[in-house]
C-alpha cells in the first residue's frame, strides 16, 4: 500500500501507540490494562508501519525477529516466578521491593513477559502473512 | 523437595524457551533439550522414590490458599506417569536425531515437542479440574502443530479431524467445569471430593461424572467415540505418532482414572456397569478394527483403542488389584505401543510403504528390527515373559475376583485378535518374498542407529518390566491403594 496519508499519519500515530501500550502495561496492575492488552498495542503500532512502509523496512526497524521476543518474554514470566523459589515460597509468590514509593514486585516482570510473548506472536503472524500479499 | 514439585513443569518450559532462542542453530537446540530431557528424568525418579515410601509433595501456586489457589500435586501415580513420560520422550528425541529432516529442527520441532511435555506433565501433576483444562489446551496446541508439521494434504486433512473433534472434547470438559462449580462452588479436585461425597442424591454426580467421561473419552479414544484417533494418528512423521500414541491417549486415561477415584468413595453401580460395557466394546471394537487394516500404522492406532479398553476395565473393576492393574497396563502400553510405532518408521524408511502388501523378507535384511518388532507385539499380545503378560493377568484375576466374567471372557478373546493381527504384520513384513523396491539406495545411505538405539531400549524396557514384573506391580499396586483411599491425598491439600 502506498499512500502519502498513511505515510505522514502513520510516523506520528505508531510512536504514540508504542507509549499508550507501555503505558498500558504499566498500569496494570492496579488499573485496566496489563501485558496482554499492552502487548497487543505495541504491535498495532509496529503493524500500521508495517502498512504504510512495508514489510522489510519495518523488520528493520525492530531489528530483533519475533521469536526472540516470543521466548524472551516466556523466560521472563518463568523468572518472575522463581524468584520467589529463592525466597523459600511456593513458586510465583508476588516479591515486592519498596523504594521510598515505588514498589516494583515480580508481577510487573510477569507482566513484561506477556507484553513481549503478546508482541512477539502477533508480530510474527501478522508480517509473515503480509508478505503473501 | 516441596520446591521441586513444580520442576516437572517449568523444566519443559525452560528447555523449550531456550530452543526458540537458539531456533537457528539445531546443534545448540539439542544441548539444551538433552540438558532438559536429563534433569526432567532426574526429578521424575527422585519423586518415584519418595512418594513410594508413602510421601506426598503438593504446593500451592502463588501461595494462595488451597480451595482457590492452583493445586499442584504429586503422588505415586503422578511420579510413575512422568517417569515414564521422561523415559518416552527421550526414546523419540534420540529417533528424532536421524529420523526427522534437518529443517524441521529450525521450524521448532524440538520446542514444540517440550511443549506438548509440559502440557503433559502439567495435566500429571495438577489438582485442579481447570487447571488440567489448561493443561489439555496446551498440549492440543502443540499436538495441532507437530501433528501438520511436514504440511501434506493428508496431514492437513488428519490434523483437522484431529482438532475439530478435541476442541468437542475441549468444549465438553468445559462446560463439565461449570456445572460443577454452579453446583458445588468448587474446581479443586480434593475439595470437589469432599463436597461431592456430601450430596445425598446420587443423579447429579452421575450426570457430571458422565459428562467428564465424554470429555475424557473422546481424548482417550473410548468406545463410541475413538473415530478421530484411526483418522488421524497415522498421518504425521512416525516419531511424532509415536509420542501421541503413547503419551495423549493415556492423559486422557490418567484423568479418568483421577477424577473417578475422587468423585466416588464408592463407585455407583450404575456407573460401574457403564464403565465395564464401555471397556469391553473399546477393547473388542477396537481389535476387530486392527484386524481389517492394511496399513501398519492404521492396525497400531486400532490398536491404541482397544489396549485404552483394557485400562478402562481395570478401573470399572473398583479393586485395588485391577486399578493396579491398569496402571501397569498403562506403562507397558506406553513402552510397547510407542516402540511399535518407531519401528513402523524404521520400516517405512527401509522398503518406502506403510502397506503390508508392499514389504516383504525384512527378516533377513534386519534381524536385530524384527527382534524388537517381536519383543513388542507379543508384549502387546500378552505373552509371557513379556510386560503384557503381567498386565493382562493382573486385570484378568482382578476382573474373576470381582465377579466381573463378561468382560475378562471379552479380553481374553482380544487378546487373541491382537495376537492375530501382530502376527499379521509378522507374517507380511518380515516374512514373505520382498515385493519392495530398493528406495533407498538412491539417497545418500542414512545412518539410523540412534533410531535403533531407542527401539532397543524400549524393547529392553518390555522385556524388563515383563521379567521385573512383581516389583513394578507392587509399585502400581500402592498407588493403586493410595488413588481408593483418598484422605491421605485432600489432607495433604486441604491442610487439615
Amino acid at each position: 500500500m502506498n499512500s502519502l496519508i498513511l505515510k505522514t499519519a502513520g510516523k506520528y500515530i505508531a510512536p504514540l501507540l508504542f507509549l499508550f501500550a507501555i503505558y498500558l502495561l504499566l498500569t496494570g496492575h492496579n488499573q485496566p490494562g496489563g501485558g496482554f492488552s499492552g502487548g497487543l498495542v505495541a504491535s498495532a503500532s509496529f503493524i500500521l508501519l508495517a502498512f504504510a512502509y512495508g514489510v522489510e523496512r519495518t523488520q528493520n526497524w525492530i531489528r530483533i525477529s519475533p521469536i526472540y521476543l516470543i521466548a524472551l518474554g516466556l523466560l521472563l514470566a518463568i523468572g518472575s516466578g522463581l524468584f520467589s523459589i529463592l525466597t523459600g515460597q511456593p513458586f510465583m509468590t508476588g516479591v515486592w521491593i519498596t523504594f521510598n514509593s515505588l514498589s516494583l514486585g515480580t508481577p510487573m516482570l510477569f507482566d513484561t513477559g506477556v507484553f513481549l510473548v503478546v508482541s512477539g506472536t502477533t508480530l510474527l503472524i501478522i508480517l509473515e502473512l503480509l508478505k503473501e500479499v | 523437595m516441596k520446591t521441586l514439585v513444580i520442576f516437572p513443569i517449568i523444566i519443559p518450559l525452560i528447555t523449550a524457551s531456550f530452543c526458540l532462542v537458539s531456533y537457528k542453530t539445531p546443534r545448540l537446540q539439542w544441548f539444551f533439550v538433552g540438558l532438559g530431557n536429563i534433569s526432567y528424568f532426574i526429578v521424575a525418579l527422585t519423586f518415584l522414590w519418595a512418594t513410594y515410601h508413602g510421601n506426598y509433595y503438593s504446593i500451592q501456586i502463588g501461595n494462595w490458599e488451597a480451595p482457590f489457589g492452583i493445586t499442584i500435586i504429586i503422588d505415586l501415580f503422578s511420579s510413575i506417569m512422568l517417569v515414564i513420560t521422561s523415559i518416552l520422550v527421550f526414546c523419540s528425541l534420540l529417533y528424532a536425531l536421524t529420523m526427522t529432516p534437518k529443517e524441521e529442527f529450525r521450524l521448532g520441532y524440538l520446542s514444540l515437542t517440550f511443549f506438548l511435555v509440559m502440557g503433559v506433565s502439567g495435566a500429571f501433576t495438577t489438582g485442579d479440574l481447570f487447571n488440567l483444562y489448561v493443561w489439555f489446551e496446551v498440549m492440543l496446541m502443540s499436538s495441532f502443530v507437530l501433528m501438520a508439521f511436514g504440511g501434506e494434504q493428508r496431514q492437513l486433512e488428519g490434523s483437522i479431524k484431529y482438532v475439530i473433534l478435541n476442541l468437542m472434547s475441549s468444549a465438553i470438559f468445559l462446560a463439565s467445569t461449570g456445572i460443577l462449580y454452579g453446583m458445588v462452588g468448587t474446581v479443586n479436585l480434593t475439595d470437589l471430593s469432599i463436597k461431592l461425597s456430601m450430596i445425598e442424591h446420587k443423579y447429579p454426580k452421575l450426570i457430571v461424572s458422565s459428562l467428564l467421561l465424554v470429555a475424557f473419552g473422546i481424548k482417550a479414544g473410548l468406545f463410541p467415540l475413538y473415530f478421530w484417533l484411526p483418522a488421524s494418528y497415522h498421518t504425521p512423521p512416525p516419531g511424532i505418532s509415536a509420542l501421541f500414541s503413547g503419551l495423549l491417549t493415556k492423559v486422557g486415561m490418567y484423568s479418568i482414572i483421577r477424577t473417578f477415584t475422587l468423585f466416588y468413595r464408592e463407585i455407583d453401580t450404575t456407573m460401574q456397569n457403564a464403565l465395564l460395557i464401555i471397556a469391553s466394546l473399546t477393547m473388542l471394537i477396537g481389535v476387530l478394527g486392527a484386524v481389517s487394516q492394511n496399513e501398519i500404522r492404521r492396525i497400531l492406532s486400532f490398536h491404541i483403542i482397544s489396549q485404552i479398553g483394557y485400562m478402562l476395565m481395570g478401573l470399572a473393576l473398583w479393586t485395588p488389584a485391577g486399578i493396579a492393574g491398569a496402571i501397569y497396563f498403562m506403562a507397558h502400553n506406553i513402552i510397547a505401543k510407542s516402540n511399535l510405532f518407531f519401528i513402523s518408521g524404521i520400516i517405512h524408511k527401509k522398503t518406502g510403504s506403510y502397506n503390508l502388501k508392499s514389504q516383504g523378507n525384512l527378516y533377513k535384511e534386519l534381524p536385530i528390527l524384527s527382534f524388537c518388532f517381536l519383543c513388542s507385539a507379543l508384549s502387546l499380545a500378552g505373552l509371557p515373559p513379556l510386560s503384557g503378560f503381567v498386565g493382562k493377568l493382573a486385570l484378568i484375576i482382578a476382573g474373576i475376583n470381582a465377579n466381573a466374567y463378561i468382560t475378562v471372557l471379552v479380553s481374553i478373546v482380544v487378546s487373541f485378535l491382537t495376537l492375530f493381527s501382530m502376527t499379521k504384520i509378522w507374517i507380511y513384513t518380515f516374512w514373505g518374498t520382498p515385493n519392495h523396491k530398493k528406495t533407498d539406495t538412491s539417497e545418500t545411505p542414512q545412518n539410523l542407529s540412534f533410531a535403533y538405539c531407542s527401539v532397543i531400549i524400549l524393547a529392553l524396557l518390555t522385556l524388563g518390566l515383563g521379567i521385573l514384573g512383581e516389583t513394578f506391580f507392587t509399585i502400581s499396586y500402592k498407588s493403586a491403594q493410595s488413588l481408593l483411599q483418598p484422605l491421605t491425598y485432600i489432607e495433604k491439600v486441604m491442610g487439615y
